[in-house]
């Protein structure tokens, strides 16, 4: 494992982002010119309509009766007690049960929040990319749901491991279009999605999935995601009478992450904690850690950390969780690490499907791999800590997509 | 100095279109690149352009992606990209104008990339992930070093903003001809029409027409649409890669010398 130490804490002022989009020096819009005017229609028909009783309604009303929000803050007993010290020391363990959203994670949070918005500002055609298949398959549904044309980019080495999530779109009347460039990843999945949107700009609304991409993505998808984080204050009142001490959550692009610190970022007491994928261990090479390994750059449309060689060509990331296998990461982070604000570390594949199998058998949830990397980082964590602090691991998803992955990568189980 | 606004107005002068062929450096090889270079020069090229092999080129099609691709596949980097033009002898008589997202520049540092591409003798840029509200620090970056940067207008792009474009593009306006990706597409929107007269009543600056632009007719109909230039770039490099480089360098003498007589 990789650690970054702690840098003093800078202010962490209240406009994130400013006019511009920037968080910082991060974010802002680096896209051709002809999705500007899409990106400014966009921005403010997200303004416009976020505070409409009538949006706000129709979203909380599908959140609650379709998404079946709120989600349970769980108490982890047996992962609990797993990390306890003799002495009796050790961190209580909560999950956000993000996982049992309908459609198995958190995406379909901004997912709906997104076509609501589309619905309004008069797009019938929606197209999005997908890593693990979960954004995808979020985008599927809710096009399934409001009768809209749906078109899911994603790398065709995803959609074999990720085979399942295929399968899910297409039943739902979505078409899976694979890309074949690059190392067919995530990345080339959102390059090929937006050179849609730019072909298709006047008809067509691109439901970005993660905190990434050109303003006003990474704000809006955050505020879609920022539910996580407020109801987790409210249950965290309800079942201890104060605020959690320890916010953890994985980091690809950043989604769900960004949504549970987001409520939190002004509370000082709150330590919060991202993990990323360090692959095959970040000295090899081959990882997609790129808050900790990344430099500055720009990538679909933001300025952000980012994996790139000596000539700031994209490296392509590995991981063996597709949908942390992405070499950029939300520019928020950048700004939240840079700041001092959040701490950001690694795990390879190894301790992810160690924490895979640890979870699956200690408290009969099978987590994501993607999720399973945050669940891996206990390891290094419970450790250092002193007293019994509580910590939310934000259990992003179920795992059930991942499980030929996981058996191929174990030789199958004993 | 400013060549690019230069050679616009000589042309202008004598009621021609200007010629701007694009190929991406590098593919199949640097050799090849500075052979083609010379090439098109010597047949009607007012101005080239040279695409910079980039891993997410995001404005680019099929074509030119998979170019970039090949590229970078055998180790073509920006500085082996300016040695080659460094080393053109004699220098071209087109100017050069380099297409590079924006990634390659940040990484380098806007200063050292300019005062690097002023050394190469490169006159003019085009960066088409960089739009107008990100461009600031380019812009004085390219001042010091006098190279000309063309900014781009797309046809999404409203009235007030095709203004604030134009009065900031230097050496031409470059407008985007269709909403989407380069690469080749069998006819011209009619739309472009509009958008020509649009940006014209918004400037004095030259308006080169690209994206989608692959033949002699295309070309003859932008001319007479008053484009003052007109960029083939998808047509070109689809030609190079089609064939062994010394068939190929025969096939796009031709077709650039096609291009320019329906442009005179």
């Amino acid at each position: 494992m990789t650690q970054t130490p702690l840098s003093p804490r800078p202010a962490v002022t209240d406009a994130r982002p400013d006019a511009l989009g920037r968080f910082g020096q991060f974010g802002g819009k680096y896209v051709p010119e002809t999705l500007m005017p899409a990106l400014f229609e966009l921005e403010q028909a997200f303004y416009q309509y976020r505070d409409e009783a009538d949006f706000e309604a129709e979203l909380n009303g599908l959140l609650k009766d379709y998404v079946g929000r709120a989600t349970p803050l769980y108490f982890a007993e047996r992962l609990t007690a797993h990390y306890r010290r003799p002495d009796g020391s050790g961190p209580d363990i909560y999950l956000k049960r993000e996982d049992l959203n309908h459609t198995g994670a958190h995406k379909i949070n901004n997912a709906l929040g997104q076509v609501l918005l589309a619905k309004r500002m008069g797009k019938q055609r929606i197209i999005a990319e997908t890593g693990a298949g979960q954004h995808g398959v979020a985008t599927a549904t809710v096009c399934a749901r409001f009768g809209l044309q749906c078109i899911i980019y994603m790398g065709v080495q995803d959609m074999e491991r990720q085979s399942l999530n295929v399968f899910r779109m297409r039943l739902m009347g979505a078409e899976v279009r694979g890309v074949t460039a690059g190392t067919g990843t995530l990345k080339d999945a959102t390059s090929e999605a937006i050179r849609d949107w730019v072909t298709n700009v006047e008809t067509t609304h691109y439901i970005l999935g993660s905190v990434a991409g050109p303003h006003p993505y990474p704000m809006m998808v955050r505020d879609f995601h920022a539910i996580i984080g407020e109801e987790t204050r409210a249950q965290c009142q309800e079942k201890f009478g104060g605020l959690p001490d320890i916010l953890m959550a994985c980091v690809g692009g950043g989604s769900n992450a960004m949504g549970l610190f987001h409520e939190f970022v002004n509370e000082p007491t709150v330590r919060m904690i991202g993990i990323e994928a360090a692959g095959s261990g970040v000295a090899s090479g081959k990882h997609a850690a790129t808050l900790t390994e990344g430099r500055v750059g720009v990538l679909h449309g933001a300025m952000s950390y980012l994996l790139q060689d000596s000539e700031g060509q994209v490296i392509e990331a590995h991981s063996i969780s597709a949908g942390l296998d992405y070499p950029g990461v939300g520019p928020e982070h950048s700004f939240l690490k840079d700041a001092g604000r959040a701490e950001y570390y690694s795990v390879t594949d190894q301790e992810a499907l160690d924490a895979f199998q640890r979870v699956s058998r200690l408290e009969g949830i099978i987590p994501a791999l993607e999720t399973a990397h945050a669940f891996a980082y206990l390891e290094t964590l419970c450790p250092q800590l002193t007293g019994n602090p509580r910590i939310v691991i934000n259990s992003s998803g179920r795992g059930d997509k991942d499980v030929n992955t996981v058996a191929k990568a174990l030789g199958g189980l004993e | 100095m400013a060549l690019v606004s230069d050679r616009f107005r000589d042309l202008r002068a004598r009621g021609e279109c200007a010629l701007i062929p694009f190929i991406t450096a590098g593919d199949p090889d640097l050799g090849t690149t500075a052979a083609a270079l010379r090439v098109l020069d010597q047949n009607g090229a007012d101005f080239i352009e040279l695409g910079v092999p980039y891993s997410d080129p995001l404005a680019d099609g099929p074509v030119i992606q998979a170019a970039a691709t090949r590229a970078l596949g055998h180790g073509v980097t920006l500085d082996a990209v300016l040695g080659m033009v460094k080393a053109l002898q004699p220098p071209l008589q087109a100017p050069l104008i380099l297409f590079t997202y924006y990634n390659p520049i940040l990484n380098r540092g806007i200063d050292q990339f300019m005062a690097d591409l002023a050394a190469a003798g490169v006159a003019g840029l085009v960066v088409p992930d960089l739009p107008l509200e990100e461009v600031d620090a380019l812009l004085s970056g390219a001042a010091a070093a006098n190279i000309d940067v063309t900014l781009l207008v797309a046809p999404t792009s409203p009235p007030d903003r095709i203004q604030a474009i134009a009065a900031q593009a230097q050496g031409f306006v470059y407008l985007v001809s269709v909403t989407g990706v380069t690469g080749v597409r069998s006819e011209l929107q009619s739309r472009v029409k509009d958008l020509i007269d649009n940006l014209k009543q918004s400037t004095d600056k030259p308006v080169g027409v690209g994206f989608g632009v692959s033949d002699p007719d295309q070309a003859q109909q932008l001319k007479a649409w008053g484009a003052d230039g007109v960029i083939v770039g998808s047509a070109f490099v689809k030609r190079l890669a089609a064939d062994t480089p010394e068939v190929a360098l025969h096939t796009i003498a031709d077709f650039c010398q096609s291009l320019k007589a329906a442009l005179v």
